[in-house]
């Protein structure tokens, strides 16, 4: 194998056969290569999946109130339900086992002031809690904290897109902005995932804002979370009994649908992950497929191969080569072509895709990428097969009496 | 040098075997130059076939050297091949992508000698026969007789007891053929054991000894007076 005979032989085949050389190694080369880069496209899709559909807490209740549609218990159809902060406390003292996290929201929108500038945005009133459940990323300062809910503080946490709009370049952090009539000291600034809307917002305790409209205790929706580790079942299960409860305390008839609406996060992630699983099912077949054509490539540049050389075969036993050295060296240069070859392609792919990044964000491509794990057992396999599809050939060709290798057609 | 004893060969054709050695005997000896005559399908080639073991007979005894070629593995027939054998083929097959030079030296690297030792014969043998010039030049850049003369020369690199040539001429014309001839002889000269097979008389004239197969069996085994060729190279 180290024999530097062996080699200066190889060298000088490879080099007069440039044609037969560039056939096998270019088939293995792209095979690797498209393998490399499906494979990443894939991931790919893949990461802007997830940013789509996977950014949001999973293990969310959405509840939020509706108009009833039945009269129940003398009060009549249509009737508006309110939820307010007693809700709040009472879903907290009825289901410590379910709960992880609960916060109210109330949505409201009001012009915004700093110095000179100005412009409108949506505020959203919350508890601290709220922060877990948008999964809200804080690059400066603090979120709410309980402190603010409990003393009704006037201080907000803004969106990264706010701070840019009206701080420009300056650190917003323990500055005052005005919303509609108060002033209110920013404490934090987020970011989140899920886009720009999401970053032009402004929180609020939502202490505070009830404070702010008069002192009442009204709340727009509750979100709720439950324990991650609860089955699917049970998250169900959760969610018919807090139904159950919430109409009850309500006064709403059991078989009204249309007083409590309840979205459940988990049904829809699963859904959703259910598509990922496909997706990942399609990129494993594109791969796996890729990798096939590959193999089956460089089998048949193989047989071609080992076939043109038939009659020099011969020659050689002949001349006194051994079955074993003409295995040998038709293997030996099919392994060397094929493992340059390969590591090309396969460096030629990462090095695409490391420099795709976000280029094919409008493909809903975003980050396309392969683990260094994936591309080289992927890698070692063509070659591995290159080698056993010139094996056979090569073990035929040595086992053909050179007589009639030889022989003139 | 060569000595064979009631040789048989068959070959299986479907359902039906054809005969085409039936019963052979031969001695040949140290620095004879043989023709081995007959039409085609007498059976000349399948015998040098099986003398430059690249074939084996059914039954027999074939002795070469004194060593009995029995029961051959392909590895121990490919080793004898290159340490008691040179064949000349009539299509020459001189390997295309190799130059004169590499071809000659091929037999050596199959008998493990370093590369520089390998060259330096190599050439030796190219001189000899003529083409120590053309020595880088493709078989494609040369002409058959050239050709024939590389590939007489790659048979002899490897130092054989016998040379065994397969219609050495039969792809070249009457003036290249004689010089292949004068080649032939001249290395025969030198005390190199020389079989050749061929269907033409001249040529067989230029040999010592003449045995003529027919149908499977020789017929006619005699010496002769040889014509020489004039050395043209």
């Amino acid at each position: 194998m180290f024999n530097r005979d062996r080699w200066q032989e190889i060298y000088e085949t490879i080099r007069k056969n440039r044609l037969r050389t560039f056939l096998s190694g270019f088939t293995v080369a792209l095979g690797i290569f498209i393998f490399i880069v499906l494979f990443g496209f894939g991931n790919g899709l893949k990461n802007t999946f997830k940013q789509f559909f996977l950014d949001d807490a999973t293990n969310t209740l959405w509840v939020s109130p509706g108009k009833t549609s039945k009269p129940y218990r003398g009060f009549k159809a249509n009737r508006r339900i309110e939820f307010e902060n007693s809700d709040l406390e009472d879903i907290k003292d009825n289901f410590k086992f379910f709960l992880e996290g609960i916060t109210p929201r109330i949505n409201r929108s009001a012009r915004v002031r700093f110095r000179g500038e100005s412009d409108n945005y949506s505020t959203r009133a919350v508890a601290p809690d709220h922060q877990y459940i948008e999964k809200t990323l804080i690059m400066q300062g603090r979120f709410i904290n309980q402190d603010d809910i409990e003393k009704k503080t006037k201080n907000i946490v803004i969106g990264r897109l706010v701070a840019k709009d009206l701080f420009k370049k300056e650190d917003p952090i323990g500055k005052y902005l005005e919303i509609g009539s108060s002033a209110f000291k920013v404490v934090g600034v987020f970011q989140d995932q899920s886009g720009d809307r999401e970053e032009r917002l402004i929180y609020i305790p939502y202490t505070t804002q009830q404070l702010i409209e008069k002192n009442n205790d009204k709340i727009n929706s509750i979100i709720v979370s439950f324990r991650p580790e609860l089955s699917y079942t049970r998250a169900l299960a959760f969610e018919r009994q807090l139904r159950l409860f919430l109409k009850k305390k309500k006064s709403i008839d059991p078989r009204d649908n249309n007083g409590i609406r309840i979205r459940n996060v988990a049904d829809q992630i699963r859904q959703n992950q259910r598509f990922a699983q496909v997706l990942q099912l399609i990129v494993a077949f594109v791969g796996i497929g890729t990798l096939i054509a590959g193999i089956i490539g460089i089998s048949n540049i193989m047989v071609f191969v080992v076939k043109e050389r038939t009659k020099e075969l011969g020659v050689r036993k002949a001349l006194g080569a051994t079955p074993k050295s003409v295995i040998g060296m038709v293997l030996h240069e099919s392994i060397f072509i094929t493992t340059l070859s390969g590591i090309t392609g396969m460096i030629a792919g990462i090095v695409l895709l490391s420099n795709m990044e976000d280029r094919l964000e409008e493909f809903f491509i975003i980050d396309p990428y392969i683990d260094n794990f994936t591309a080289l057992v992927a890698t070692i396999l063509l070659i591995l097969f290159g080698a056993v599809a010139g094996y056979i050939p090569a073990k035929r060709a040595a086992s053909i009496k050179p007589i009639v290798a030889i022989r003139d057609e | 040098m060569i000595s064979i004893k009631n040789l048989h060969k068959s070959y299986k054709m479907g359902d039906t075997s054809l005969h085409v050695l039936k019963g052979i005997d031969l001695n040949v000896n140290q620095g004879e130059l043989v023709a081995i005559m007959g039409s085609s399908g007498s059976g000349k080639s399948t015998l040098l076939n099986i003398l430059g073991m690249l074939d084996l007979a059914d039954e027999g005894e074939y002795l070469l050297d004194n060593v009995l070629i029995e029961g051959l593995t392909e590895t121990t027939a490919a080793n004898y091949r290159n340490k008691f054998l040179g064949f000349i083929f009539q299509s020459f097959n001189l390997i295309n992508y190799k130059n004169a030079l590499e071809n000659v030296a091929l037999p050596l690297y199959y008998q493990g000698l370093g590369r520089k030792i390998r060259q330096v014969k190599a050439l030796q043998y190219l001189e000899k026969v003529g083409l120590k010039d053309w020595a880088t030049h493709l078989p494609s850049e040369l002409s058959g007789g050239q050709k024939q003369r590389v590939a007489i020369a790659r048979a002899m690199a490897s130092q054989p007891k016998v040379l065994l040539a397969d219609e050495p001429t039969g792809a070249l014309d009457s003036k290249t053929s004689s010089e292949v001839m004068s080649l032939i002889q001249q290395i025969n000269n030198e005390g190199k054991t020389i079989l050749v097979v061929t269907h033409e008389l001249d040529i067989a004239h230029m040999c010592k000894r003449i045995v003529t197969l027919k149908d499977g069996v020789i017929v006619e085994d005699q010496s002769v007076d040889q014509v020489i060729v004039e050395n043209h190279v």
